[in-house]
């Protein structure tokens, strides 16, 4: 039995927000499968009472003063953006895809 | 001895003493880029001109009386996932093409004002995923051993310019292997320091509980002397190590195992390694023995399960931080025709700009966190990664430091693995323990395989802090294969 199905690789490809191509989807859909069939070896080991580790280095968060610091210009900022309107970042429509 | 042949720690000093300038050290190792980089396109971008401007500026402090560091004038290659201010940062992708950082990465400031000169950046598998720089969307590096081969990666573009000549040193990060398995395939010294030694920031981010940024050398004490040039505590970076840096360099002029407990670690040898590769392996442990070494076996039992958990916790990492490159603030923006959304843009850009391994992870990563599969893949992985920890622990009771080969085999076939994606991740096989234990590692020449005349590492690995001892067991490696060969091992590499 398949792991992961072709019709899951599409779900995860638009959570993703990949758009994909018929073929990437037959493509991803049999190399996903036999790679989550290979690290599912992790479940072999019994690990019930095992704590998990998110780092390797035991860490507390880092504080520091609230203070004001030197920081980008605004064109420093918008330096790299694919388009610019009035020292803003300009994007396509946001609002209404929900509807 | 021409100057492209010198150690970073010589040329430093001709520098320093002005016997030679910064200028004439830089512009040899440009016209060495000149003469062979069409061949071994290990960078994506040299800037001659920035070079030699900061190579003069170095000469006129050095003439004014400024006390520089050991590395003052020393010219460097410069991994491409680096922020750099006055360069492009690609990260080996499209997605980023000709994008310019409004800021420097501190690994690169602390490179600056040591007074290393930046020759250019390097090629790399896209985002650092991969083994092999046939992930990079502009093309892979070619081994300076044989130009058909792969220069190992992520960082292949650092490790193939380092061993053809083309610098001294060279910048890597190493996730799941990234620097050492370069540079164990391509015969030079490649160093992961313990995660939160150097700083994460301006680094772009691929699996941020195991990106550590770290050296490469053609020696031992050069790694050393790049890894304290851009090492110690980072305020910007939340999960750097606030306290100093490993005598590195101390240990690397010390070199001696005489006393010492070295571990081999049964798990890591065996079946799917290749026989040249274990052969120069077995003649390495019998020469540390032979040096002074108390040499056992030690047994890791864990360790068969680094490679999936890995592949679970840093895809998860990835799709998480790749998220970012949403198309509305920096990078390509695709299909903004005024009529689609922003989400359509947004997936249509990440489609284009994104190669296949990536996509691969991205999508390996948001079905590992997603609710269902949550427990049973990301938080099983997590608990494996505490376990994997608790081997190292034990381990480091009984003995100093361990040992393995850096990596299963040597340099395979540019294409060989390719559209393989299982195949090329078992070159990590044994590099992957240390990243996500977060320890230090270093991997040093330890000879030619017989049946094809490529390089092989030996994998040095040490306690979290302990970066020192990979340093002193690597520097006594060095010393006595270098007197057994009658110099260096790049010395058999053959002419470009």
């Amino acid at each position: 039995m398949s792991a992961i199905t072709r019709d899951e690789v599409a779900h995860l490809a638009r959570l993703s927000r990949l758009a994909l191509d018929e073929g990437e989807l037959d493509h991803f859909a049999a190399q996903l499968d036999q790679i989550v069939g290979a690290v599912a070896r992790v479940a072999e080991v019994a690990a019930g009472d095992i704590p998990p580790s998110s780092h390797a280095v035991p860490l507390t968060n880092v504080f520091r003063p609230d203070e004001v610091r030197p920081c980008l210009t605004p064109e420093q900022a918008l330096s790299g953006a694919p388009a610019v309107e009035d020292d803003r970042f300009r994007v396509p429509r946001i609002l209404g895809e929900e509807a | 001895m021409s100057l492209i042949h010198k150690t970073a720690a010589e040329l430093g000093r001709l520098v320093a003493s002005q016997e030679a300038s910064a200028v004439e050290v830089t512009q040899a190792h440009l016209d060495r880029i000149a003469e062979v980089d069409s061949k071994v396109s290990a960078f994506l971008h040299v800037d001659a001109q920035r070079a030699l401007e900061q190579a003069r500026t170095v000469d006129e402090r050095i003439a004014k009386g400024d006390k520089l560091g050991p590395l003052a004038g020393v010219p460097i290659a410069h991994k491409d996932i680096f922020a750099t201010d006055d360069m492009p940062t690609t990260a080996g992708s499209k997605i980023l093409e000709g994008w310019r950082p409004p800021y420097d990465a501190t690994v690169t400031r602390r490179l600056r004002e040591a007074g290393l000169i930046i020759l250019g950046k390097t090629n790399l598998d896209e985002f650092a995923m991969g083994s092999s720089t046939e992930n990079s969307a502009y093309g892979p590096s070619h081994n300076p051993w044989d130009l058909s081969r792969i220069p190992g990666g992520s960082s292949g573009g650092s490790s193939a310019a380092v061993a053809s000549f083309q610098a001294p040193l060279s910048t890597g990060t190493d996730t799941g292997g990234s620097i050492r398995q370069p540079a164990a395939v391509t015969g030079i010294v490649g160093m992961k320091p313990t995660y939160g030694g150097s700083s994460r920031y301006g680094l772009i981010a691929f699996a941020s509980s195991l990106d550590t940024p770290g050296p490469f050398a053609r020696n031992v004490l050069d790694a050393a002397l790049l890894q304290e040039a851009f090492s110690g505590h980072d305020e910007f970076d939340s999960t750097s190590i606030d306290a100093p840096v490993p005598p590195v360099v101390e240990a690397a002029r010390q070199g001696d195992v005489a006393g010492l407990r070295i571990g081999v670690v049964k798990e890591l040898g065996g079946e799917g390694f290749q026989p040249g590769v274990l052969a120069r392996f077995h003649e390495t442990v019998d020469l540390l023995e032979s040096l002074g070494a108390k040499v056992v076996e030690v047994s890791c039992p864990t360790f068969g399960y680094a490679l999936p958990a890995y592949y679970l916790i840093a895809p998860s990492e990835c799709s998480s931080n790749l998220a970012r490159f949403d198309a509305m603030r920096y990078g390509l923006r695709v299909g903004d025709d005024g009529t689609r959304s922003a989400e359509e843009v947004m997936a249509l850009t990440r489609a284009a700009g994104f190669g296949p391994e990536v996509k691969r992870r991205i999508m390996l990563g948001t079905y590992a966190l997603s609710s269902g599969y949550y427990d049973a893949y990301y938080g099983q992985a997590q608990k494996v990664r505490t376990l994997i920890s608790r081997d190292f622990e034990a381990a480091f009771h009984q003995v100093d430091v361990l040992i393995s080969p850096t990596t299963p085999t040597t340099a395979f076939p540019i294409g060989e693995r390719a559209d393989d994606p299982m195949a090329m991740y078992l070159a990590d096989l044994c590099t992957i323990p240390s990243n996500l234990s977060g320890n230090a590692a270093i991997s040093v020449p330890c000879g030619l395989a017989d049946e094809d005349g490529l390089p092989v590492g030996l994998q040095i690995m040490a306690p979290v802090l302990g970066d020192d001892r990979c340093y002193r067991v690597g520097a006594a490696v060095e010393k006595a294969f270098t007197d057994r060969w009658g110099g260096p091992l790049l010395s058999k590499a053959p002419t470009l």
